[in-house]
């Protein structure tokens, strides 16, 4: 969704990375407590339930807040921003089916952050993703120059510049073939 | 449009991944194996389905100013359904795919088909709607991971079919295959190749 649409103009990715950097720093952390006190198992001792395992609405728990936290960013942006709010249009609500941020919950409880490395994690995992789309854009906005093959123009050469872009990120910690 | 088509038309004509775009990423993680790649896709299928299936029903009764936290309610729940399911019939398959299971509430064809067709259309309609979405989306999700198994690390379903030099045969193992990156020229061949036979989904220059 996102390669195709936002990725065609910097001046709008570097718009939306931001959003969801400040989504992603907020998600991460809010979720890690929700799940450390009221969904992993035995979580709710503090409130007196001697045995309790919610871990089943750990997915409907985190989409809820992510669907939140992206209404508020949403209203604020309309409030404060509105040039940015209109140039990022419909992209913005999708920041709720990002599979990033979601995806940044449920690797957090996977793999057993705390609090601080989640706080981390949010961040350095939302950095990362605004780097990919605005190093993806303006390879797209050069590409426009570019004479591809028909079949491959426009959604084909971007999946390809994307696996080459992803090659290079991958070598940053390493590759073993 | 009949029904036939509501079926076919999303396996090439207007498949989701390759015209639409929908649900890119989980078609990224879960293809490295043949086997794990059909359990997604039977688990995508059953929930963009079923998904459609309920929003259709009751489409009438939701306002649309929060059509969206209703649609995800709905496939919210049906993902966890599946996530139980899974984790009690085939523990071993759920544990290797992680995460990527959660990851079918964000998948954009199954929010996209609720909201574009079931929406609109009826309950059966909608159903038969979502059926094909799931298989087109299935059949890029098979064709990635066919490729990746046979020439990543020489099996199909986990049987050997080009024996690797470690255990005395031939064939030199691509380990390039088993990294995200080849699922991006795998899909991005795809859809050249697609594109070559339908003339009329070639995008324009500019």
């Amino acid at each position: 969704m996102y390669i195709s649409g936002l990725s065609k103009k910097v001046s709008t990715s570097i718009g939306l990375g931001i959003a969801v950097i400040v989504v992603q720093s907020i998600t991460v952390p809010v979720n890690n407590l929700l799940y450390t006190y009221v969904l992993k198992e035995n979580a709710l001792t503090w409130a007196g339930v001697a045995s309790s395992d919610l871990s089943f609405l750990g997915l409907i728990t985190y989409i809820g807040v992510i669907a939140a936290m992206v209404q508020i960013l949403e209203m604020t942006l309309d409030r404060y921003f509105p040039a940015l709010y209109s140039a990022l249009g419909i992209f913005l609500p999708l920041i709720t089916v990002n599979c990033a941020i979601l995806g940044g919950s449920l690797f957090m409880v996977e793999r057993g952050y705390n609090f601080t490395e989640s706080v981390v994690f949010g961040f350095g995992s939302g950095l990362g993703w605004a780097l990919a789309i605005m190093a993806l854009a303006g390879i797209r906005e050069k590409m426009k120059y570019s004479d591809v093959p028909d079949g491959l123009r426009g959604l084909g050469i971007t999946f390809i510049t994307v696996g080459l872009m992803a090659l290079g990120f991958l070598s940053f910690s390493g590759i073993q073939l | 449009m009949s029904m036939k088509q509501t079926i076919f038309d999303p396996l090439f004509k207007n498949n989701p991944i390759a015209l639409q775009i929908l649900g890119v990423c989980s078609a990224l993680a879960v293809t490295t194996k043949l086997e794990t790649a059909l359990v997604m896709s039977l688990a995508v299928i059953l929930v963009v389905s079923c998904s459609n299936l309920f929003v259709s029903i009751i489409r009438n009764h939701i306002p649309s100013s929060i059509r969206i936290i209703v649609q995800m309610t709905i496939i919210a729940s049906l993902v966890i359904v599946t996530d139980q399911l899974l984790k009690a019939f085939f523990f071993s398959i759920a544990k290797s795919m992680s995460v990527y299971i959660g990851l079918i509430i964000t998948n954009c064809i199954v929010m996209g088909r609720a909201d574009a067709y079931a929406m609109k259309n009826g309950p059966v309609q909608s159903f038969f709607d979502g059926l094909g979405n799931g298989i087109g989306y299935s059949v890029v999700l098979i064709f990635v991971a066919f490729f990746r198994e046979l020439f990543g690390s020489g099996k199909l379903l986990g049987y050997t079919v080009l024996k690797p030099m470690s255990e005395g045969g031939w064939y030199q193992p691509n380990g390039m295959m088993l990294l995200s990156p080849s699922a991006f020229f795998l899909i991005g061949i795809f859809i050249w190749i697609l594109r070559t036979i339908y003339k009329d989904q070639v995008e324009s220059s500019n």
